[in-house]
């Protein structure tokens, strides 16, 4: 106990050697890869420049942090910035640094806009979005169950919200366009 | 080409997909063979990280054959068979030079405090990932390795970025012989983290979970002691009372942000979103933990700030360490350790899913239905 001095070995070597295949193999740090934090080897990454080449912009500017000093020199383009949920999020990137909580949350609120927007947008393709499809849901048949009951899981106390998260908008949307019918078909009468 | 295309929290769909193309002189582009879905690609999956755009593709773990290479590129050619670390990194800045492949600064435009990964959001740099029949590999010449022949498919996928980050982990907590060591988290990193600590000469490996399964798992594969938190009316306790009143010596967060085991932590993260992160993991990581101790964090929060129990962590002397693993860095020893027999990566692998289910393969793993650890996902024919 930490009231006096000595703490006990749980066990010793030998036993930890016979018993866990592998015991001790890193035990020196100077055999562990990340040991120390920091190892400048400038050549042995395979990098072979100095500074790498830069990838071309594109028609728009690249959207970047304003903590970083200029447009790094590779980065992804999937997806680029358009319509409501890119002004928000260009907004967001353009005004707020990553350490303002207001940089974030635009971020997100943009997420959401981009994910409604997607989801009106597809209405008016041949392929519009199935919620029943896209959550994978029909897994719950086979699995749900036997997943769930008898078990101590932690989780079931909240997983309940999920089906209200991912449906509630849906039906709250159908309620709405049903009451909108409702109130133009009244007013024809 | 098909791909997984994310269209909003809790949905994603198999689209068709224009093939990437080489836009810079060190791109490759990689036909995928196999990959994976992470316990991180949950976030995304759940609306979690800022800037997740609908029409991405996720998936930082995977392998695959070299289908086109840049004109800069030296080191692959079109057929070679490479694994992929899930960090994007130049190899020449700063942070690259030093073995900070994680955090390298060329790649990520749209934020200073993270590196790039594969299909991980804008918010690690807009890259899209390996969840489809291509993808484009930037730095071919840094990142990208051929797999050696000895290695298995399925070991080469938890290279790229579970084992690598659990081994990465354990090397975190500076574990002297001895040591007792907490995990927190029986999923892939919290096994892999666990089976490492005995590597550095842990005395004692505790796994810490919800999930009777994947505790039997640690059981087996990282030959832990477990206990279940659901049946303790307060862990932290616990932990205590069979560490001799010390706690332990080394903790490992291997779950990171969306933490079970308060209800109001994970909902006002998880579902609402005001917060980076349930920290519920690391705040029993904190409090559980000797004094002077040292709690390493794997586990992925978001960038929005978390209700840490820092009082606690400063007062007890603690040394917190953490990063998003560089890769790479790991795998010269890892391989070492697979050809000596000391561990088989893809024990841990519970679902294989091809590519065109992979909605029911997110669904599965997200609600942890039919026992599942780690789903990978099969990508054309092998
Ligand atoms: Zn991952
Ligand atoms: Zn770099």
């Amino acid at each position: 106990m930490p009231y006096t001095a000595n703490k006990p070995e749980p066990a010793t070597r030998e036993e930890l050697r016979a018993r866990i295949p592998g015991w001790g193999v890193d035990l020196d740090p100077a055999d562990r890869p990340s040991v120390p934090r920091e190892r400048f080897d400038p050549n042995g990454t395979g990098a072979h420049w100095d500074f790498p080449d830069r990838q071309p912009e594109g028609d728009q500017p690249r959207e970047r942090s304003i903590e970083h000093g200029m447009l790094p020199p590779v980065f992804g383009t999937s997806a680029p910035l358009h319509g409501v949920s890119g002004a928000i999020r260009r907004f967001a990137y353009d005004r707020f640094s990553e350490g303002r909580a207001a940089h974030w949350l635009l971020l997100i609120a943009g997420d959401r806009v981009d994910a409604w927007g997607a989801h009106l947008r597809s209405l008016a393709t041949l392929r519009p979005d199935n919620p029943i499809t896209e959550t994978g849901v029909v897994s719950e048949l086979r699995h749900g169950l036997t997943a769930r009951v008898g078990r101590k899981r932690a989780d079931v106390n909240h997983q309940w919200i999920d089906p209200i998260l991912v449906a509630g908008p849906w039906v709250l949307v159908g309620l709405g366009a049903a009451a909108g019918v409702r109130a133009l078909r009244r007013r024809q009468r | 080409m098909r791909a997984m295309v994310y269209r909003g929290p809790y949905k994603v769909r198999v689209e068709e997909k224009p093939k990437p193309r080489i836009e810079h002189p060190n791109d490759a582009i990689v036909r995928v063979q196999l990959g994976a879905i992470c316990g991180s690609d949950l976030h995304l999956y759940h609306g979690m990280m800022p800037d997740t755009r609908v029409g991405t593709t996720f998936g930082h773990e995977f392998i695959g054959v070299v289908d086109e290479v840049g004109p800069s590129v030296q080191s692959l050619k079109v057929g070679d068979r490479v694994m992929v670390p899930a960090n994007i990194y130049c190899g020449s800045c700063f942070y690259c030079t030093r073995g900070l492949y994680s955090n390298c600064h060329n790649v990520n435009p749209n934020a200073t405090a993270v590196g790039a990964l594969y299909g991980y959001s804008h918010t690690t740099g807009g890259y899209d990932g390996g969840q489809a029949e291509f993808v484009r590999v930037p730095f071919a010449d840094v990142g990208p390795t051929i797999i050696p022949d000895w290695l298995d498919d399925e070991d080469a996928v938890m290279l790229t970025d579970a084992l690598s980050t659990g081994y990465f982990g354990a090397q975190l907590g500076d574990i002297t012989a001895g040591d007792t060591v907490v995990v927190f988290g029986a999923g892939p990193v919290g096994l892999y983290a666990a089976k490492s600590s005995w590597f550095m000469g842990a005395g004692r490996v505790i796994v810490i979970d919800h999930l009777d399964y994947r505790l039997e798992k640690a059981r087996t594969f990282a030959h832990a002691e477990t206990y279940n938190f659901t049946e303790y009316d307060d862990i932290v306790v616990h932990l205590k009372q069979i560490t001799d009143w010390f706690g332990a010596d080394v903790a490992i967060d291997a779950v990171g942000a969306e933490a079970d085991g308060s209800f109001l932590q994970h909902v006002s993260s998880a579902k609402l979103k005001l917060q980076g992160g349930s920290p519920v993991a690391l705040n029993w990581a904190i409090d559980s933990v000797r004094k002077g101790a040292t709690v390493s964090v794997m586990g992925a929060y978001g960038p929005i700030f978390s209700a840490v129990k820092f009082g606690d962590a400063m007062n007890k002397g603690l040394t917190l360490r953490m990063n998003q693993a560089p890769m790479k860095r790991q795998w010269p020893r890892l391989f070492e350790h697979i050809q000596a027999g000391h561990l088989k990566p893809s024990d841990i692998v519970t679902h294989r899913i091809p590519l065109e289910h992979i909605a029911e393969g997110y669904h599965i793993f997200s609600s942890k239905l039919d026992d599942c650890i780690k789903p990978l996902v099969v990508v054309g024919e092998r």
